[in-house]
């Protein structure tokens, strides 16, 4: 065995947890359209977590683009829309920050419009909003971004489907096993009942844990609005492999 | 356990935006070792129609079994400090510090992708015994309403037979993990989301 190898399965590590049913979406969730010709059809393979899912890709903070976090200081002028500040935690199930992981986010401007080639709907683009943010989350897992309020947009899943607003977040935690990606929504949207994506996971309280909460302590007077999204991670194992 | 983790949402259509800033093709290079490989497929769905909006990424030891991971590497110093050997081991890990074992690329309009890395050595499975050289792969699309997770073996590895995921496996579908040799020196391996020669995915 070479050597190194062999250091690495000294530690006696622990797998992850796995998601309680209902709580994460099943493939198949026909309301969503796209996912009828996409989700396997074949159950899945139960696998026990190795050294392979228990790691993971981390990121230096020299590959990080400090000025990314703030999605309206990435042209000379200011993005049309309503600024707002989303601010929060990136912990696990056991409420242990996640330091120094790589956050990404997505977005559409205030229009409900996204600078992409695909996007074609006919809503103006932002010359100063491009949508795209990431950070590392700090020592205590906090993170904090200031961008410009989403607007809904429509898509073609159904007649007359429209999104509500959200912002896509890319979060990879401490290993393969869990990696995340996911949206965050809005408190009060009236979109979010008719909503095929928001509603795809059974667990209700799981699904409405996406949505942001307003939150006063982010609120910066006269700047922005502030909203609070924790990201929970599955948390590890209490039993270590034996072996 | 006071929390639940939270519930994953499809990657949609418009990731690019996004995710494009950490995009790695190429995990090869100066300073990393071992067997370079260029691995390519395309991703396709239930109608056998190619999947152009579908982004890939990787993660993978180096050549010598070792992954880029702090959790592990803390506790190769801890073990260096009394250690004779201490002095050739600092020195590997120089040289692979080139290698941060993760790769993320986009499908293409014909639902192609492809990486350039280094084969990677063989890690150690639960149950003590070494797995054959493999590659975690996630692969999100809209669609996918959470990531689907699989792995690319390598042919010709004797130890593909012995290897702890794969024996999870029935033998008649083990071969969609198994990369096909393509054209000089190139891997195919493709990935079918659903249907008769559907890739084995992992609960993962």
């Amino acid at each position: 065995m070479p050597r190194r190898a062999m250091m690495q399965s000294m530690a006696s590590f622990r797998g992850y947890r796995r998601a309680e049913a209902g709580t994460q979406p099943d493939h198949l969730h026909p309301p969503y359209v796209s996912s009828i010709k996409r989700a396997p059809s074949k159950p899945l393979v139960y696998l026990p977590h190795t050294l392979s899912e228990v790691t993971g890709p981390s990121f230096e903070s020299s590959a990080i683009d400090v000025k990314a976090s703030d999605l309206t200081r990435q042209h000379h002028g200011e993005p049309l829309g309503e600024r707002i500040i989303v601010s929060g935690r990136v912990l696990d199930e056991d409420g242990r920050p996640t330091p120094r992981t790589l956050i990404e986010v997505w977005q559409a401007n205030a229009a409900g419009r996204y600078r992409h080639n695909v996007d074609q709907h006919n809503a103006p683009l932002d010359p100063n909003f491009e949508g795209s943010g990431h950070t590392l989350t700090d020592e205590q897992g906090n993170f904090r971004f200031i961008t410009i309020r989403p607007g809904a947009y429509p898509w073609r899943n159904h007649y007359n489907a429209w999104r509500p607003a959200h912002i896509h977040f890319s979060v990879f935690g401490p290993a393969f096993a869990t990696r995340l990606i996911t949206q965050m929504y809005f408190p009060g949207d009236a979109l979010l009942p008719f909503d095929p994506i928001f509603n795809c996971t059974a667990d209700e309280k799981a699904r409405n844990r996406l949505i942001s909460l307003f939150d006063w302590e982010t609120t910066v007077c006269e700047q922005a609005l502030g909203y609070r999204f924790d990201i929970i991670l599955s948390g590890r194992d209490s039993t270590p492999w034996e072996k | 356990m006071s929390l639940q983790a939270t519930t994953s949402q499809t990657v949609g259509p418009f990731f690019q935006i996004g995710l494009a800033r950490f995009y790695v093709d190429d995990l090869s290079g100066p300073g990393v070792s071992g067997e370079v490989i260029e691995i390519e497929g395309r991703v396709f769905d239930g109608d056998g129609e190619p999947v152009p909006d579908g982004v890939i990424e990787i993660w993978q030891a180096d050549a010598q079994g070792k992954y880029a991971h702090s959790e592990f590497s803390n506790e190769v110093e801890s073990i260096q400090k009394n250690d004779a050997q201490a002095k050739e081991h600092a020195q590997t890990q120089r040289e692979q510090a080139g290698f941060r074992g993760f790769g993320r690329v986009p499908t293409q309009p014909d639902g192609s992708f492809r990486f350039k890395t280094s084969k990677p050595g063989r890690v150690l499975a639960p149950d003590g015994t070494l797995q054959a050289p493999h590659i975690a792969v996630s692969i999100f699309t809209r669609g996918l309403l959470r990531r689907l997770v699989t792995r690319i073996y390598f042919p010709d590895e004797p130890s593909n037979a012995e290897d702890f995921a794969l024996k999870l496996i029935e033998a008649g579908r083990r071969h969609t993990l198994i990369a096909k040799k393509s054209r000089d020196g190139w891997l195919e391996w493709n990935i079918v989301l659903q249907g008769a020669d559907e890739t084995v995915f992992f609960d993962c």
